[in-house]
């Protein structure tokens, strides 16, 4: 068992009925007038979505803010890489959207692990990142008649997701990063690319600054500010196979959890039901395909065993398979919803058929995504035009033309809920230091809906962290510029500096990404879609064991003084097999199933995952109790007042 | 001064100084065509453009037309080479949709130099200023300087002339294709329609001045023939 | 079933952006075809690892294509001979046995190297910086549906938008310009009434800005429209030349 910190978080959530809750918190809140601004700095690590557009809307207001990334440009961020949408509660489409509405499906969707306070102030601001976005010149999609167009997803039966083709993503993060070029050239935003934070700095409690490394030369540096903002995403890379770019991390995160900021369910981790199939061992990442595609694809494994086994050795093809024999297991399964089921049930759903042996490529392990149906119904230029792109994509990866045959599809690690504990204000439990978006855990649950990250990272970034931070603020203002000549700054280069030493002296013989596939492959195997006591024990042995072998084994060619790309890939490893003992020990603690946490001992007869309303309806937030030893578990309880919580289900 | 300093502004001048340049190659092809049916015809209108002073004022202008687009061709080729960078790629490959003329204008805007050069010694420095030397009171024979017909049968009643002139003219040809359109591309009358628009029409345009050109040239290359097996 | 395949990998190497760069062979062996562009340099990587050299450099993220990261010069084409593709989404099946491979790193005046593949790029953020946005704060916004956008201008914005600011428009230009990248922006944003307003001054600051970091003049090759991931149409450029003219003549 966990041991449970006798320590309480205050959540700060505001009084008042919910739908008001953050109008008063507005209304209430402590201000920082212009003059006072211009005085203030503010740390924003990460150029995603989330940062980007904190970055620029903290400049926008006034304060001077210090952004940091470690690519070349802000606008590589992998909140490029978003295809699909954004939600959105206008109801445009005069179909029984509300905010009451978005704050539900995601509160029902994320399997009433989420803060009700947080997801209605979500689904309230919804609305005007839309309305900011046109603004800025982001071209979604539209209608003949000039406006806006939606489409559906998972998890909803309205349609409230706005587009850019299949590139909302790119285009909503090109959107904020044209705010945050507008803010670099009116001199309110210094950019920093090819920075990595490395750690950050406490001072008197308060989060004060940062040390990152420069990239190109090598060279440790320290910033100070009056407020350091985490914007650095997800750490689903811990599984080093996943949708996540090559360098997404969580390494900012750890650093903050070592510094005593709380990590809130870890082991929420999103398996995306519609990636490309593993094909071999030498595979550097894994591709997602839009789960836009669900709209109009049918999703199906062979009923019959015999025609699974042939399809595995390649003697048939899904065209072979006569309609009677296709099992299109979600609509049979969940006829309210049908393949447009969350993604954690998708997920599982496939899972399942392919553990029965009805996987339909050579390893067993994807199953049919069909648009033949679609084409059949609109026509191949409406498909083509729909999802032209994301069949070209799939056509350049696996030969295979979507149009001919049916997709390929498997599920990955995609998208991790959990993440820095934060509050209400987004702020961590170290006053100062604020989490936004992917990094931190506040508004998905157990399990994020489609087109909802999008939201929440924009949400934070331009509507609610530029109102909490002054409310931060407005006791700082008598507090003048640190000097990074503070001891506590001297302290926290110099054990980054002893860390880099370290690694760089171990000069085993394996190189980062061999022990880095060694402990993607434990997660997967015992941290992954679906798990058990024994597989999460087995787990934690083994991730100590890699530690071993990273700390002994470990090969970094070059000099740690000038760019050293295995040095960044080390560091990033280190804390990647940190959050993946977390994740075990969470995952372990959380004797329930919910969400994107399945545990093979709590599901119903039909194999449904079952929640446990009654001992787990609690946030579990993990403490660093020092290197080696187990954290410890402190529970923020959810008090669910405005929703009815119950079951799941998407089958009526 | 934008035209002068900004990018876009000095491709502007070398945009509107080629078009022209295009305009006055249209005008003396159609010329050049009457010596095929009449030489006398010919002759007058070599009078007509002789050392008159609206003909001066327009050879000059034509004459600072093709400075101008020299030297901004030259300054643009100095500024992209050293925009490549020092090092060369080892291989390079030429996508299909590139045309070549494209990629090698400022070569054979040099062989149009040079073939031009050649041409204002073989006419203009016989007929045109021939004509202006005396009028200033040098001591010239200006018995020719009208005879157009004359000079022509002389040039190119040398095959040497004629080859170099037809390798000058498909020079021009090339030149011209993608100078046409490039012209309008830069000038912002483009788009996606337009675009295979203006390409076909600058390639007509092309053809036409440079056959026009030609059928000159090969008509008196094959007179001349004639004249010496007739002989 | 995707064939195996050995070829020579000729890399440029270089320390550092002052340092003499030099090709190396690398003999690759029994590849599968159905490994991408940079899980083959991957496997060199860790082939080089072993060996206790240094890995070769280069740019790549999220290697589905859409972060612009990654930026090699392949046998003569920037991100390779596949169309329409960036570097990361080139397979080895679109190679042949025995062949030997060229990679370069982008190479432009304007983008210097940092080490072996990898180029500073910075550049273009510079010129986003001088123009490319709408000068908006956030909040106090109308309704996205207040002003109604024809559905064929949304698209060509959108056409115009999907630009990933690669360089490899430049890196294909025989003149080192920057043009295609520069219209992208320009364009989308003269094409939506929201970016109308300030079309003119756009224009010019971003074409000052991009003669101010040493980009060519663009001479119509059309190279970066045959070369770019995204197939951003040098329409986009003619559009350029017609705001920055139209904006100058105005003045």
């Amino acid at each position: 068992m966990a041991k449970i910190s006798s320590e309480k978080l205050n959540s700060k959530i505001p009084e008042g009925p919910l739908a008001e809750k953050w109008t008063n918190y507005k209304a209430h809140q402590k201000l920082v007038n212009p003059a006072n601004k211009r005085n203030l700095d503010i740390i924003v690590v990460g150029t995603g979505l989330a940062g980007a557009s904190a970055a620029a809307s903290l400049g926008a207001m006034g304060f001077n803010v210090l952004n940091f990334c470690i690519q070349d440009s802000p606008r590589r961020a992998h909140s490029i890489a978003a295809q699909g949408g954004i939600n959105a509660a206008k109801n445009y489409q005069n179909d029984g959207d509300s905010v009451y509405r978005l704050f539900y499906d995601t509160i029902k969707g994320g399997d009433y692990r989420a803060r009700e306070a947080n997801v209605h102030r979500l689904a309230e601001v919804s609305g005007a990142i839309i309305d900011q976005c046109v603004a800025q010149g982001v071209p979604f999609a539209r209608e003949y008649g000039g406006l806006l167009a939606n489409r559906s997803f998972g998890g909803a039966q309205v349609s409230r997701t706005f587009y850019a083709r299949g590139q909302t993503g790119q285009q909503l993060l090109l959107g904020a990063y044209s705010a945050l070029n507008y803010q670099a050239n009116l001199g309110k935003v210094k950019l920093y690319t090819r920075y990595e934070m490395l750690d950050v700095v406490v001072i008197d409690g308060r989060a004060r600054g940062i040390i990152a490394r420069n990239l190109v030369t090598g060279k440790i540096e320290r910033f100070a500010a009056h407020a350091v903002v985490i914007a650095t995403g997800g750490y689903g890379n811990a599984y080093f196979l996943s949708t996540n770019a090559m360098g997404s991390n969580g390494s900012a995160a750890l650093q903050c959890y070592r510094k005593g900021a709380v990590f809130a369910n870890p082991c929420f981790a999103q398996i995306h039901p519609t990636c490309i199939p593993v094909h071999g061992d030498k595979q550097s990442k894994l591709t997602l395909m839009s789960e836009s595609l669900r709209n109009d694809g049918r999703i199906w494994v062979p009923k019959k065993l015999e025609d699974a086994k042939a399809l595995q050795a390649g003697k048939k093809r899904a065209s072979d398979i006569p309609d009677e024999d296709r099992d299109f297991y979600l609509e049979r399964r969940y006829p309210a919803f049908g393949n447009l089921v969350p993604r954690d049930v998708a997920s599982r759903a496939a899972k399942e058929r392919c553990d029965k042996g009805f996987g339909v490529n050579n390893t067993g392990l994807a199953v049919f995504l069909d648009f033949k149906y679609a084409i059949q119904r609109l026509g191949k230029e409406v498909v083509k035009q729909r999802y032209g792109n994301l069949f070209d994509m799939y056509e350049e990866i696996t030969d295979v033309s979507p149009y001919e045959e049916p997709m390929m599809i498997f599920p990955a690690i995609h998208y991790t809920m959990g993440g820095i504990w934060v509050d209400y204000e987004l702020q961590t439990s170290i006053p100062g230091l604020f989490a936004i978006g992917e990094a931190n855990f506040s508004d998905h649950g157990a399990n994020r809906l489609g087109a909802s990250a999008l939201m929440q990272g924009l949400a934070d970034g331009y509507f609610v962290l530029p109102y909490t931070m002054q409310n931060y603020l407005a006791d700082q203002i008598q507090v003048p510029r640190f000097s990074t000549d503070a001891p506590e700054f001297v302290a926290a280069e110099k054990a980054v500096n002893d860390k880099i030493a370290k690694l760089m002296a171990i000069k085993g013989k394996r190189s980062v990404d061999s022990i880095h596939k060694e402990l993607g492959h434990i997660m997967w195997e015992y941290v992954g879609m679906a798990r058990t006591k024994e597989s999460l024990e087995t787990a934690i042995k083994k991730l100590a064991e890699v530690e071993k072998t990273f700390w002994s084994e470990l090969r970094i060619p070059g000099e740690a003084s000038s760019l050293n790309v295995e040095l960044e890939k080390a560091l990033r490893l280190l804390d990647f097999i940190e959050v993946g003992k977390l994740m075990a020990y969470d995952a372990l603690n959380r004797e329930e199933s919910c969400g994107g946490h399945f545990r093979e001992e709590h599901q119903t007869e039909e194999g449904e995952a079952k929640r446990d309303d009654e001992n787990f309806s609690y946030v579990a937030c993990w403490k660093y109790t020092g290197e080696g030893n187990e954290p410890e578990l402190i529970k923020e309880d959810l008090n669910y007042q405005y929703t009815k919580v119950q079951t799941r289900n998407y089958k009526n | 001064m934008w035209l002068l300093k900004s990018s876009v502004g000095k491709k502007v001048i070398m945009s509107v100084s080629g078009m022209a340049l295009i305009l006055f190659l249209l005008f003396h092809m159609s010329m050049n065509l009457v010596a095929l049916f009449s030489g006398d015809a010919y002759n007058m209108i070599c009078e007509f453009l002789g050392a008159n002073w609206y003909a001066l004022v327009a050879t000059a202008g034509l004459a600072a037309l093709v400075v101008v687009h020299f030297v901004y061709a030259f300054i643009l080729t100095i500024q992209n080479k050293k925009a490549r960078g020092a090092q060369p790629y080892a291989y390079t490959a030429k996508p299909k949709e590139v045309e070549w003329a494209s990629q090698n204008m400022f070569v054979l805007g040099v062989i149009v130099l040079l073939g031009l050069v050649l041409h204002l010694y073989n006419f203009w420095a016989k007929m045109q200023l021939v004509e202006v030397m005396h009028m200033l009171g040098a001591d010239v024979c200006t018995q020719n300087a009208t005879n157009g017909t004359y000079h022509i049968a002389q040039t190119f009643g040398s095959p040497v002339y004629v080859v170099l002139y037809i390798v000058w003219l498909v020079a021009l040809w090339f030149h011209l294709t993608h100078g046409f359109w490039s012209a309008l591309q830069t000038l912002g009358w483009n788009n996606q329609v337009w675009f295979n628009r203006w390409r076909c029409i600058g390639n007509v345009v092309a053809t036409i001045i440079i056959l026009g050109f030609m059928s000159v040239v090969l008509c008196y290359f094959g007179r001349s023939l004639c004249a010496g097996a007739c002989c | 079933m995707d064939k195996n395949i050995s070829f020579n990998l000729k890399v440029w190497r270089q320390r550092g952006p002052k340092e003499q760069g030099k090709f190396v062979t690398y003999p690759m062996k029994d590849i599968p075809g159905d490994t991408s562009f940079l899980e083959m340099l991957d496997i060199l990587n860790e082939d080089l690892i072993n060996k206790g050299e240094e890995p070769i450099v280069f740019d790549h993220d999220c290697r589905e294509g859409i972060c612009g990261m990654c930026s090699l010069y392949v046998n003569g084409h920037p991100h390779g001979p596949a169309t329409g593709a960036t570097t990361c989404q080139l397979y080895m099946r679109r190679f042949n046995d025995g062949d030997t491979i060229t990679v370069e790193p982008w190479r432009s005046a304007a983008f210097p190297v940092i080490r072996d593949l990898m180029v500073d790029r910075s550049a273009f953020d510079k010129i986003q910086q001088a123009g490319g946005y709408v000068s908006i704060n956030t909040g106090g916004i109308p309704d996205a549906n207040a002003i109604p956008i024809p559905k064929d201008i949304a698209e060509e914005a959108m056409d115009a938008a999907a630009c990933i600011g690669c360089g490899a428009c430049v890196s294909a230009c025989k003149n080192g310009s920057a043009m295609l990248f520069v219209s992208a922006k320009v364009s989308q944003f003269a094409l939506l009434p929201q970016g109308k307003a300030e079309a003119a001054r756009r224009a010019k600051s971003m074409v000052a800005k991009m003669d101010e970091l040493g980009f060519g003049n663009c001479t119509n090759t059309r190279a970066c429209e045959a070369e770019c991931p995204k197939c951003i149409s040098i329409s986009n450029i003619a559009r350029l030349n017609r705001e920055f003219i139209k904006a100058k003549l105005k003045d």
